[in-house]
């Protein structure tokens, strides 16, 4: 087997410099190459939902707490509500804190479906939270919140 | 193979059960940001929008944004009130549409 050398990547000071400085100009050009933030996040889910206050508890999350693929990653999302006509959850939002753009996918349901909960697959490029916000008939909106770690290679966004 | 669409319905439920429906398409859901193995960028294709329908009325809906893993699968639940057909219809960015359907046998009492 062929030993493994770095000594045709030696670089200068002068290099190593110019190199980091042009991978900075490089993300401050296409935004899109860098991460979401926390605040992208919960921006998404007002321009969503339409609420400015969000309250906390009633939406349950189930993930893994370390995956190994970030591509296929499940997650049931199960909200409490009777599902009555006068009661119901009416929408369902899931964004991911730390992806590449922070949305991930809508649910609109209405007082036929029973029950208030999915199941489906989601892509999280790097380790973050899970954000999920469920609106309620009446106009109040609850969210639910889970970190995940993603296995360092197992980036799911492409 | 890409577009193929599957639905699971219960075949038989009582009136008034919830029932869980089970939905999955074979989509690649290209995001646009991905580049080939020749470095050039694989242009974005994604099947963005799913709606069920059970007899023409509107019963759950979906938006798909990047987030949403490839061959999306979905599960979600519904009330049985009749005997019918479930529609299953997903709708690429382009207007290209994919669907699926399941018959059910709604009975008035268990058996």
């Amino acid at each position: 087997m062929r030993e493994l050398s770095l000594d045709h990547i030696r670089l200068t000071r002068r290099q190593v410099l110019a190199a980091g400085g042009s991978a900075l100009a490089i993300l401050a050009f296409f935004p899109r190459l860098a991460f979401a933030t926390p605040k992208d996040a919960m921006a998404t889910l007002t321009e969503w939902t339409g609420a400015e206050t969000f309250e906390k508890g009633r939406v349950h999350l189930s993930l893994p707490t370390y995956t190994e693929r970030g591509s296929f990653v499940r997650i049931n999302v199960a909200v409490d509500s009777p599902m009555t006509k006068t009661d119901y959850v009416k929408e369902i939002h899931i964004v991911a804190e730390r992806n590449t753009v922070p949305e991930v996918a809508s649910y609109f349901l209405g007082p036929d479906s029973g029950r208030a909960e999915i199941n489906t697959r989601i892509r999280l490029r790097r380790s973050q939270a899970i954000v999920v916000a469920a609106v309620m008939n009446d106009g109040a909106v609850f969210i639910g919140k889970t970190r995940v770690r993603v296995a360092k290679s197992g980036g799911g966004c492409g | 193979m890409m577009g193929t669409a599957q639905a699971k319905v219960p075949t038989r439920a009582t009136q008034g059960e919830v029932i869980q429906i089970k939905t999955k398409l074979y989509h690649p859901m290209e995001t646009g940001w991905r580049k080939d193995a020749n470095g050039n960028e694989v242009p974005r294709k994604r099947a963005h929008v799913f709606v069920c329908r059970f007899k023409g009325r509107e019963v759950f809906r979906a938006n798909f944004h990047t987030g949403v893993s490839a061959d999306p699968y979905l599960s979600f639940y519904t009330k049985a009130i009749e005997s019918g057909v479930y529609e299953f219809t997903w709708t690429e960015d382009d207007g290209t549409e994919f669907s699926a359907s399941a018959p059910i046998t709604v009975v008035s009492v268990a058996q």
